[in-house]
């Protein structure tokens, strides 16, 4: 079942709109909290990716699909920058200690940990990241 | 976010409240700096009421520690709940930083 897509402009300070649709398709979804936090920070994680780099040349949006798929619920983040697999930024490496770790490179990590799967497709002109939970 | 920061015993206890995201981090992280920029070397951060941190937020918690390093100083983190907690396991932070029980536990640990 498909709830609907929602798009966003991609600025950080729209989070908040990104989230408020997600979770109220995640609570009609039945997700329970523990599901429903990971899926906030797998949105929030995609979404401020494409707020820094997925329009370098100006303003866009983020188109943000939320669906059921059986047991699984899915969603998608998209955006129709330059293409880019964001999958395919390497590791980060956990071991390091404060001295040595970089700043940043966490955010995809995040997604992969949290999400059963993770996809991403170059799609008529879009880039999509598709989550299962 | 609410930040509130004071002074008690060896260190300044400072409490991080509420969501600690790609919004609320940037207010944060100056707060942050404006103590250590004021001198502060023993910091604990009280996190028993943040609910939710993303990679923006370790983004700061990780530059802490990096300050306070290069001036010789300590951090403690005190309070962690479950799903912070989780979020720490899974980018190694939980290994990387010296998490206590409580604030009092901190403290006890500062040297």
């Amino acid at each position: 079942m498909r709830f609907a897509t929602r798009l966003v402009p991609a600025r950080i300070g729209e989070l908040g709109a990104a989230n408020a649709y997600v979770e109220a398709c995640a609570v009609a979804a039945g997700l329970d909290a523990r599901t429903r936090f990971g899926l906030q920070l797998a949105l929030e994680e995609a979404f401020v990716n494409v707020c820094h780099y997925g329009y370098p040349d100006g303003p866009g949006d983020v188109a943000v699909t939320c669906e059921t798929d059986g047991p699984r619920f899915v969603l998608e983040v998209a955006d129709w920058g330059p293409p880019f697999d964001v999958l395919a930024l390497p590791a980060p490496d956990l071991t390091l200690g404060v001295a040595e770790r970089p700043i940043g490179g966490l955010g995809v990590h995040l997604i992969r940990t949290l999400a059963r799967d993770v996809e991403y497709r170059r799609d008529e002109g879009r880039n999509v990241l598709r989550m299962m939970f | 976010m609410e930040f509130a920061s004071r002074q008690e015993g060896a260190g300044t206890v400072a409490e991080i409240a509420g969501r600690l995201d790609s919004v609320t981090s940037p207010a944060c992280e100056q707060r942050i700096r404006e103590l250590i920029d004021g001198g502060v070397t023993s910091l604990v951060l009280d996190l028993a009421r943040l609910q939710y941190v993303s990679s923006a937020g370790l983004r700061v918690l990780l530059l802490t520690a990096k300050l306070l390093k290069a001036r010789d100083g300590q951090l403690r983190i005190a309070g962690v709940q479950p799903e912070v907690r989780s979020v720490f396991d899974m980018s190694g932070f939980s290994a990387m930083f010296q998490v206590e029980e409580s604030v009092a536990a901190a403290l006890a640990s500062l040297t």
